[in-house]
């Protein structure tokens, strides 16, 4: 396949075959490698030859090797002709990222990290099996599901402040429950207010160095120093079950011979098969903002019973990094309304746009990078040059660069725990084997990563922030 | 002929399951697909849940065999140990599998190191060869 370099890391797979858009990968050369080596092309090349399709089928730098869809992938469809694919969303529907600030330093936290870490990791249920601490009845996760970070704020999980500062302030709209299998609610019923395992995380960091001291002010982050909390977890088995239950739906509706690769399949936006997934999608996302918001909850109940106070633990931002939602955008200099897909890609509104709190829209919106376990993090602000780059998209993390098996043969947890140790970095897991299976050779370079975003300006570095305490689930 | 090979996949899970019948290498791909996530024959079989499922091909069959597994992880909290009579049937223009999975719902005694979303189609296959069948699954991690 012929992959032609535009410009300093940008890239495309012009236009051929069934492709209806080119594809653009952004990505250094040494990034551009690594996809190289797996399917992660050849996939951005099969969504751009999805119906409706906008622009460019579009690759962001820590894009990596999917399924349909490949993980780093940003695509929009035209409302009329266009589809939804819940292959171009994910299993884990709203993954995302949730950052808390503080008023504490490193030397606040240094002697009483160990027993934050403890307290969090008792508080805050991880781990497959491992039941949320909330008997839910299913009236109530319906209404979880409709209502989102909102119903976890009106049950006393955190603040109004908080709803301001999340994605769609943390409820996307057109959710129903009813077109949510039984199935699907059946999983969410004891996973909600859990991290789950895996690659998602707790972190307790500091900011390690800042680059852009205007958008970190307004983002309430000040000194190197100052102690973060990061949040990492997504819509646990009921999103998982979400995206399967429309997969076999669409499967069964459309068929599966037409398709290069049957995680590709897809309904008419308009459709209504289209249209439920969406609602049904987007009562996921809501599982997962509450989810999100009630962990935010425990951990500033533990920051007061510890350190004695949680003042000042406001939140920075909660991004989703596995999601479908319609957005304006100009296509041919005409602004229209889009079915944006981001899959393992974060949303990089710049400067003005109305979706943006007030504190935030003179500056941008944060984007939130976690880096692997025990590497840094990075907070990015939106840009303006990103709408017409990437429909407003950068990257979500690391991106994997070596199998599970392989790192499983290489690293102990143990050892990794006594390495991160030696480093002053708390590491508490409910498997060590787990540990070694998210070591963090085992992922890129996150700084490189985000270099690439911030020089072609998916979204700009506004600091790097490094662990203090991980908890792995 | 090994029950199973867990191959390298750049970010997922990813597997190969064998068996002299179509039967034994369902039963088998769920037991490759538990090893993801605890190791199955160290779970004591106390007790057994009966599945059932329909397909409208065997792809489809096999992805919700192994979903089964995740479901009653998570809502049981059941982890599988072995997998017993398995039956898979023509119907309805597809399949049906029946199968008892045997297993411990006290996940507390073991250890859960890794953590399956879901099952995939991507790279999935079905396949008779001269004289067994494979199937092949990548699932999310």
């Amino acid at each position: 396949m012929e992959l032609k370099r535009v410009a300093e890391n940008i890239w495309e797979i012009p236009r051929h075959g069934e492709m209806k858009v080119p594809a653009r990968i952004y990505a250094s050369r040494k990034l551009v490698d690594a996809v190289g080596g797996d399917k992660t092309l050849e996939q951005a090349r099969n969504v751009a030859c999805l119906p409706g399709i906008q622009r460019m089928s579009y690759v962001m730098p820590d894009a990596h090797q999917g399924y349909g869809f490949p993980i780093g992938g940003v695509a929009a469809f035209d409302l009329d002709e266009g589809i939804i694919s819940p292959g171009g969303v994910g299993y884990d529907i709203n993954c995302g990222v949730r950052l808390l600030r503080t008023d504490f330093s490193e030397a606040d936290v240094t002697l009483k990290r160990r027993e934050l870490l403890a307290e969090i990791f008792k508080d805050v249920p991880a781990g497959v099996g491992k039941g949320g601490v909330t008997k839910l009845t299913q009236s109530v996760l319906k209404d979880v599901l409709v209502r989102g970070a909102e119903w976890a704020v009106a049950n006393g999980y955190g603040t109004s402040d908080d709803l301001a500062t999340t994605e769609e302030r943390g409820r996307m709209k057109d959710a129903s429950w009813d077109d949510v299998s039984a199935r699907a609610m059946e999983r969410g019923i004891p996973q909600l207010g859990t991290l789950g395992s895996g690659n998602h995380f707790l972190e307790f960091q500091k900011v390690d160095r800042i680059f852009d001291a205007r958008a970190a002010a307004a983002f309430g982050l000040g000194a190197e120093g100052q102690v973060l909390v990061m949040i990492h977890c997504g819509s646990r088995g009921l999103g998982h079950q979400v995206a399967s239950d429309y997969i076999q739906s669409m499967e069964n509706a459309f068929g599966v011979r037409n398709l290069p690769d049957r995680e590709l399949v897809h309904a008419p936006v308009k459709s209504s098969l289209g249209r439920s997934y969406y609602r049904s999608m987007c009562a996921a996302v809501n599982y997962a903002f509450a989810n999100r918001q009630m962990i935010a909850h425990w951990v500033r109940d533990v920051f007061k019973r510890v350190l004695g106070t949680s003042e000042g633990m406001r939140q920075v931002y909660d991004v989703c990094h596995n999601v479908a939602k319609v957005e304006m955008h100009a296509v041919g200099g005409v602004e229209k309304e889009l079915c944006v897909h981001r899959k393992g890609a974060t949303r990089s509104f710049g400067p003005g746009r109305a979706e943006l709190p007030e504190a935030y829209r003179a500056v941008g919106q944060p984007v939130i990078i976690p880096g692997s376990m025990g590497t840094a993090s990075y907070v990015l602000v939106g840009t303006a040059e990103a709408e017409d780059l990437s429909f407003s998209s950068t990257a979500h993390g690391a991106g994997r660069a070596m199998s599970r098996q392989e790192a499983l043969r290489r690293f102990r947890g143990e050892r990794i725990r006594d390495e991160l140790a030696a480093r002053g970095i708390e590491l508490l897991s409910t498997s060590w084997k787990g540990v070694a299976e998210e070591a963090a050779a085992a992922y890129k370079d996150v700084d490189e990563v985000v270099r690439v975003s911030d020089e072609v300006g998916l979204g700009r570095i506004v600091a790097r922030v490094v662990p203090i305490g991980v908890m792995k689930g | 002929m090994d029950r199973y090979t867990i191959l390298d996949h750049p970010a997922d899970g990813k597997f190969q399951a064998f068996g002299a019948t179509l039967e034994e290498a369902f039963a088998n791909a769920a037991l490759a697909l538990a090893s993801l996530m605890w190791d199955w024959e160290k779970v004591e079989p106390a007790g057994s849940f009966d599945v059932e499922v329909r397909g409208h091909d065997l792809e489809q069959l096999l992805y919700l065999f192994l979903e089964d597994i995740l479901f009653l992880a998570e809502t049981k909290r059941f982890l599988l140990s072995s997998v017993e009579d398995v039956r898979i049937l023509s119907a309805d223009a597809g399949y049906l599998c029946q199968a008892a999975l045997l297993g411990d719902r006290e996940p507390g005694r073991y250890e859960v190191h890794g953590d399956v979303k879901a099952i995939t189609y991507h790279e999935m296959k079905v396949e008779q060869r001269s004289d067994h069948w494979l199937v092949q699954v990548v699932v999310d991690m």
